[in-house]
């Protein structure tokens, strides 16, 4: 008991062994908890491969720009293979792909049907989530797809990388740590519409909308009606449509003698392809209304829809988020890639969709790591160039992508079938940069990230 | 206030034409052969892709490759030149302009031969089996058919101008000798609405007027006595159902300038024509005329502005509010008869 004696009693040697044990066993574990996490993750990919779930409506409303759409991925994901003439992948800046995969790891992809409905969407991303271990789920062509989408990405940890959504909800009062939009929005239309609509049809217009019944529908009608009232427009009526409707002629005939000069089509995708040529039908543009010739005005337009809507479009102004004529060199490259692949110009989602799979695959290289927590982290606040709209920033705030946008009119006199829109005015990302508090939401954590 | 409500009016003359069109097919069939033929959709679509496929020949082109202009994305530009202007000048290019109502001469023998196959290959094997079992098979063709459809035209609509001649509106307000452009509809609602018109009196004409017209409606309303008569009544309905799919095709053509077809045009069609039937009356075929047309107008008025701000979203749901009112007071439908689906 010689211990004892020199003042170590049993009480300190006990006390002693276990701080002992738990400076060398726990203490490391503090410096090491990161990296278990980022072991430890939903659908982490262990093997020489990593999936892309391509989230897409390839029947239903907005089915054209699902094929577009698809088509854009399979082409990003050859080209970050190492595959065909590497696209985009040459000009984007700053970047850290290698045209390798992503780390080193082969991306393959699985595919789902969303249908153009949010239910199916959802169901859609689920099964690619918990079946085939996507890491990434990215696509839709409609908002309401895409919000569903994120609220269940942001459930199950995994990244949402949405495609053509243009609602202002999505990166507004919905949106989410874990999805992220490189598309404009709805308000961004406004901005950049409103003017251009004030310089070429004065300030004295009765604005009719007609408006698909769902949140983009809702935020198009309600950020084009701000623009067009700041301007001294009046609005007569604002007439909800089901999204799907096909036949308009109900909604159309009260028009006619409501006093209106400018019919306002807030509709996308097939439901556009439908009540334009349907309007045209109905004379409107061949009308006088309170001394005016009557105008139709698509706030949001493609050029899959101008080709669809045919002659109707012509002479008709809207916003697009990039068009395939434009001559940056990032535009350029895109277009000689698709088009060589596909024989026909990229579309506008297609665009968006090429873009968000080379940023996601940006973030992770970048990151060092596939642990979605740290390739937030990696595109948040992230300032890029040289993808076709101008120096880009992935805005921390509402990860909505800041850049210019485009306002459009039809083409009067198409020399080819691809030659349906012409590109009027670029906005700067100057004039359509707006404080993210107005629309409300909150993103949510990133951590600790969600195990699916 | 007069305009809107004639306006409206116009149009749901309009829709209703097209309901009643494609109703009439539906209880032509129900009312001979007792079948409920889920299947109807489905012919109607085929229709629509019997114009498509017509206009796809006129409109097809040679392709030569110049290699002095490029593409935008850096290929040798190719140069179509339209077959059908090269070979019958002047005349190709009407049949192209009028290409949709061309079709109706190719869709006629094509939908009999097919609506008649159907009739004789499947359909027939069914006569005695429950209804479920009939509205299962039929559904399972319709399906079928739609995605034969959807293999070889793909998933997307496909648009189908209407001829020059016919583009825009009219001013029936200018007719009528009030101010113009006051009242304005358009051309081709017009016509498909006096082409539903004219098809509708026909097939009542051939029923009323004709000896064949006259056995089947006797085979409606008593097979078995005129089968002892040595009729083959049989061979009568089979004839019947080949002049459905007749009916169904051609309203599937001429609706394809109002709406681009695609796969599932049909489908979209069906419910609706299913309700028009119920509330017609199963089996009556001046039911299924006179609901098709007041489920229109009603649709077309439940769509007003007015209507709408004292009965949000009324326009969704009158056509099936409508249908559960008839068939509390009437439920036999509008027009239906005893015994007709009842055990």
């Amino acid at each position: 008991m010689t211990f004892l004696k020199r003042g170590l009693t049993r009480r300190r040697v006990l006390q002693t062994g276990m701080a002992g044990i738990i400076g060398t066993g726990v203490a490391p574990m503090v410096f090491t908890r990161g990296a278990w996490a980022q072991e430890n993750f939903c659908n982490n990919p262990t093997g020489d491969t990593v999936t892309f779930g391509l989230n897409l409506p390839l029947t239903g409303a907005y089915a054209e720009e699902g094929a577009d759409e698809q088509r854009a991925y399979e082409l990003a994901i050859a080209h970050l293979n190492g595959e065909g003439d590497g696209g985009l992948l040459n000009v984007l800046t700053p970047s850290a792909l290698k045209g390798n995969g992503i780390l080193g790891k082969k991306v393959g992809f699985v595919s789902s049907d969303s249908q153009t409905k949010s239910d199916v969407a959802r169901a859609g991303a689920t099964r690619m989530i918990e079946r085939d271990g996507a890491i990434m789920i990215t696509g839709g062509s409609s908002s309401g797809e895409a919000i569903a989408v994120q609220g269940l990405c942001q459930e199950k940890g995994i990244i949402f990388m949405a495609g053509l959504t243009h609602s202002n909800d999505t990166t507004g009062k919905d949106k989410r740590r874990y999805g992220f939009r490189h598309f404009f929005n709805a308000y961004q239309s406004g901005i950049a519409l409103g003017p251009v609509l004030g310089e070429q049809y004065g300030s004295q217009r009765r604005a009719y909308h007609l408006t698909a019944d769902y949140t983009w529908g809702w935020t198009q009608e309600e950020s084009i009606k701000a623009a067009t009232e700041a301007l001294g427009w009046e609005t007569v009526a604002t007439v909800r449509t089901p999204l799907g409707s096909t036949d308009y002629s109900q909604y159309l005939t009260p028009i006619l003698n409501s006093g209106a000069d400018v019919l306002i089509l807030n509709h996308y995708g097939l439901d556009m392809v439908n009540s334009l040529p349907q309007a045209v039908q109905f004379g409107l543009r061949d009308r006088e209304a309170n001394g005016k010739q009557f105008q139709i005005v698509t706030p949001l337009i493609s050029e899959l829809m101008a080709k669809g809507a045919g002659e109707s479009v012509r002479g008709i102004f809207g916003t697009s988020n990039w068009h395939w004529n434009l001559q940056d060199a990032g535009s350029i490259a895109f277009t000689k890639s698709f088009g060589a692949a596909y024989g026909s110009p990229p579309s506008q989602a297609a665009h968006t969709a090429y873009v968000q799979a080379l940023l996601y695959a940006d973030a992770v290289e970048r990151a060092g790591t596939f642990y979605p927590p740290e390739v937030i982290k990696a595109l948040e606040g992230h300032e890029f160039d040289g993808m076709g709209n101008g120096p880009t920033l992935y805005r921390a705030d509402d990860h909505q992508c800041m850049k210019s946008v485009l306002v459009v009119q039809g083409n009067e006199a198409p020399t080819s079938e691809f030659d349906v829109l012409n590109v009027v005015q670029e906005v700067g990302r100057d004039t359509t940069t707006y404080d993210p508090s107005i629309f409300g939401g909150e993103l949510g954590p990133a951590e600790p990230a969600p195990l699916c | 206030m007069f305009e809107v409500i004639f306006l409206q009016f116009l149009n749901g003359l309009d829709k209703g034409a097209a309901y009643a069109l494609i109703a009439l097919g539906l209880t032509l069939v129900f009312g001979t052969l007792g079948v409920v033929n889920f299947a109807h959709g489905a012919l109607f679509m085929l229709g629509a892709f019997c114009a498509v496929t017509v206009r796809m020949v006129l409109t097809m082109e040679t392709v030569t490759i110049d290699p002095e202009k490029l593409s935008p994305w850096g290929t040798p530009l190719e140069v179509r030149e339209p077959l059908m202007q090269a070979w019958l000048g002047d005349f190709g290019a009407v049949l192209v302009n009028y290409s949709v109502p061309f079709s109706i001469l190719i869709t006629i023998p094509i939908m009999l031969v097919v609506g008649i196959a159907l009739e004789r290959g499947i359909i027939k094997h069914f006569y005695k089996r429950p209804h479920a079992e009939q509205i299962l098979v039929t559904f399972g063709l319709a399906i079928v058919a739609q995605e034969v459809i959807k293999s070889i035209f793909g998933p997307n609509p496909i648009p189908q101008p209407m001829p020059t001649d016919l583009r825009g509106a009219a001013d029936i307000g200018a007719w009528l000798g009030m101010q113009a452009n006051i009242i304005t509809y358009p051309i081709w609602r017009l016509v498909y609405f006096l082409f539903a018109a004219v098809v509708i009196g026909a097939v009542f004409a051939f029923l009323q007027f004709t000896t064949f017209g006259m056995v089947v409606r006797a085979g409606m309303a008593d097979r078995e006595t005129v089968g002892l008569l040595g009729i083959n009544i049989d061979r009568r309905f089979t004839i019947m159902f080949g002049l459905a799919a007749v009916v169904a095709g051609v309203a599937g053509v001429m609706y394809t300038p109002l709406l681009p077809p695609n796969y599932h045009i049909g489908m979209d069609f069906l419910v609706l024509s299913f309700v028009v039937v119920v509330v017609g009356g199963m089996g009556s075929l001046p039911g299924a005329v006179a609901a098709g047309f007041m489920l229109g107008i009603l649709q077309s008025f439940a769509s007003m502005n007015q209507v709408k701000a004292i009965f949000p979203g009324i326009d969704q749901i009158i056509i099936y509010l409508v249908a559960v009112v008839i068939l509390l007071v009437r439920p036999r439908g509008l027009m239906g008869r005893r015994g007709v689906m009842e055990a």
